[in-house]
């Protein structure tokens, strides 16, 4: 896919698939073929190799990517008959957090997603993603409702983290998310959570308890930003690159310690790279996790999920 | 006209001051000079002014508790430094000087006891051990306290003191939140109550998750509470906070508190809502 926006890693190959776009544009009876197809294959073997080796703070820097795939991307192309329902009832629609009932290759299911925007117009629609207390309450009710009609929830993590503003602390931010995490340990119904960009502490976690914790390979997921973790620890905002290789934000890294349970792959080069192919992966991911979550009898399936969060971090006995 | 009035000056986050080391001490709020055992008599209190200093576990077990009924439990629980976290300093250095500082093993201190004879399970957090961060040992340790109220089917009751998730625990902290609410909708199913106060400061991740889901929410006089810290939320709408905005009375007015309890007044209240319970 073309894309607009180089990342600074993503600059050499950029370079080459310029210089063999030339040699392509350049007159037929020179005999490059051979030439352009060497080149090609330089530049694949670049891209492999770049997209291997990626630092922590690139990842980062891939899940922001201004081109990525967002959850009305997910819901649009993996999901029919969305139909979105809007408000908690109580204060308002909050635009950062979206949700609504739908058929996924057949089975009922309530989708819940942050949702950031595209451009600047849709991304102050949106907040950025980053919700407010009515937002958590809206995903709060859509589950309640997913439970009333037992059918199972899909819940899409993309946050920079739940906004902190004057009437987002008015309207109980901290008491919207506490109530999340207990509501979603008892829903008796399948939850299946995937980390699809930014999940960025509370804010994220909020509508991140879970069966299943799946997580793209390029996301993010930790208890605060790298710039933030900077700004606090290093008292600079300059340390992001150091902060995010301490956090271990990473996919990998957090497979590694038990919190999530798979990496979903991404297409070389992220997400928006080949969005068709993320969408049949993740299709393929998702229909066998809700197959096996909706086998599991639902008083097995809810202690099992409590257990799994109670199980969650290291420490040392004696 | 405001909600409500202060005399206070509002967040300025140098007044507040572990207990200095001396036979007298400054109150953070109004200044007064205060002999250090009168302090101690008047519940960590200014007695001019009502302001509730910080103070840790042993203190609200010698205040809340009846007297030698506390018995500690997960003493031998320490932080591992899952992911050897180093900043400016590591982070394994930051615990050990805590551990000293402190005496503590972490910034949670659990354990049974009895108030009014009432059998209860206490889990009480030290803001003094890096700044109340809620890690694995501190999430660990609220479950356990919590099964033990569970099995014992006994009241469960947290003070809060916290900043927040502990950073150098990363991802392992942000799931601590989910842990405690694993295990208090547990206590929430077998209708076992659990009373969560909160104390100065309550914010970030600790008040998004086990101290605003009690049955009962009790906060102290002037506690600072919320979600994002008055510094972060200041920095993104670049400007002032209002005065007493994120402090307990706030919290009281915009419904999500109980009540504010007095220092002195938390025992009573406490025994009568154990009271009611029975």
């Amino acid at each position: 896919m073309a894309t607009k926006f180089i990342l600074e890693f993503e600059k050499p190959i950029f370079e080459l698939e310029q210089k063999i776009n030339e040699m392509r544009s350049l007159d037929n009876d020179l005999d490059i073929g051979e030439e352009i197809e060497y080149l090609e294959k330089k530049m694949e073997d670049l891209r492999v190799n770049v997209f291997k080796n990626l630092t922590r703070w690139q990842r980062v820097q891939i899940a922001r990517h201004p081109e990525r795939l967002i959850t009305m991307d997910y819901i649009k192309n993996m999901f029919e008959d969305f139909n979105e329902l809007h408000g908690d009832r109580k204060f308002g629609d909050d635009h950062a957090i979206v949700g609504g009932i739908a058929k996924f290759q057949g089975t009922s299911v309530m989708v819940v997603g942050h949702q950031k925007g595209r451009d600047t117009k849709s991304n102050l629609y949106r907040n950025f993603g980053m919700p407010n207390p009515e937002g958590y309450r809206k995903a709060q009710r859509l589950f309640r409702l997913a439970e009333k009609f037992n059918k199972p929830i899909i819940s899409f993590l993309d946050t920079p983290g739940a906004f902190p503003g004057i009437e987002a602390e008015e309207r109980g931010q901290a008491e919207a998310i506490a109530h999340n995490l207990l509501v979603m340990a008892q829903l008796k119904v399948p939850i299946l959570i995937i980390v699809i960009g930014e999940g960025a502490s509370g804010g994220a976690i909020g509508i991140g308890v879970g069966d299943r914790v799946l997580m793209l390979e390029n996301a993010w997921y930790s208890v605060i930003s790298p710039e933030s973790c900077s700004s606090i620890l290093w008292r600079s905002w300059d340390f992001k690159e150091q902060a995010a290789e301490a956090l271990k934000l990473t996919a990998p890294d957090l497979k590694k310690y038990n919190i999530i349970d798979s990496i979903v792959p991404e297409p070389v080069g992220g997400v928006h790279r080949n969005p068709t192919q993320m969408f049949e992966t993740l299709s393929k991911v998702i229909r066998e996790e809700l197959d096996k979550l909706m086998s599991i009898p639902i008083d097995v399936l809810v202690p099992m999920r409590r257990e799994k969060f109670m199980n969650m971090g290291v420490w040392k006995q004696g | 006209m405001a909600w409500f009035v202060r005399s206070k000056k509002n967040i300025e986050k140098s007044q507040h001051r572990d207990m200095p080391d001396g036979l007298w001490t400054k109150c953070p709020s109004c200044n007064e000079i205060i002999y250090k055992a009168e302090l101690e008599e008047n519940y960590f209190t200014c007695k001019k002014c009502d302001y509730h200093f910080r103070i840790g576990s042993n203190d609200y077990i010698n205040i809340l508790l009846d007297e030698d009924s506390f018995e500690e439990t997960n003493t031998d629980i320490r932080s591992a430094d899952p992911l050897k976290f180093v900043d400016t300093k590591a982070y394994s250095d930051r615990l050990k000087v805590s551990n000293g500082k402190s005496k503590l093993n972490d910034a949670l201190t659990t354990g049974t006891g009895r108030i009014d004879k009432r059998e209860i399970v206490l889990a009480c957090m030290n803001f003094s051990f890096i700044g109340g961060s809620m890690g694995s040992v501190v999430g660990e340790k609220f479950l356990r306290a919590g099964l033990q109220a569970l099995e014992k089917r006994v009241p469960y009751i947290s003070i809060a003191a916290s900043g927040g998730a502990r950073m150098q625990e990363a991802a392992l902290s942000l799931m601590q939140m989910a842990k405690t609410g694993a295990v208090l909708a547990e206590l929430a199913e077998a209708k076992v109550p659990y009373i969560s106060i909160l104390t100065d400061p309550t914010t970030g991740g600790v008040s998004a998750s086990f101290a605003m889901l009690g049955d009962l929410n009790i906060a102290e006089p002037g506690a600072l509470i919320g979600f994002a810290g008055p510094r972060v939320i200041e920095e993104t709408i670049k400007k002032k906070l209002p005065a007493g905005f994120q402090r307990a009375e706030f919290l009281l007015e915009k419904g999500f508190l109980d009540m504010i309890v007095k220092r002195r007044e938390m025992r009573k209240t406490l025994i009568e809502v154990l009271n009611w319970l029975e």
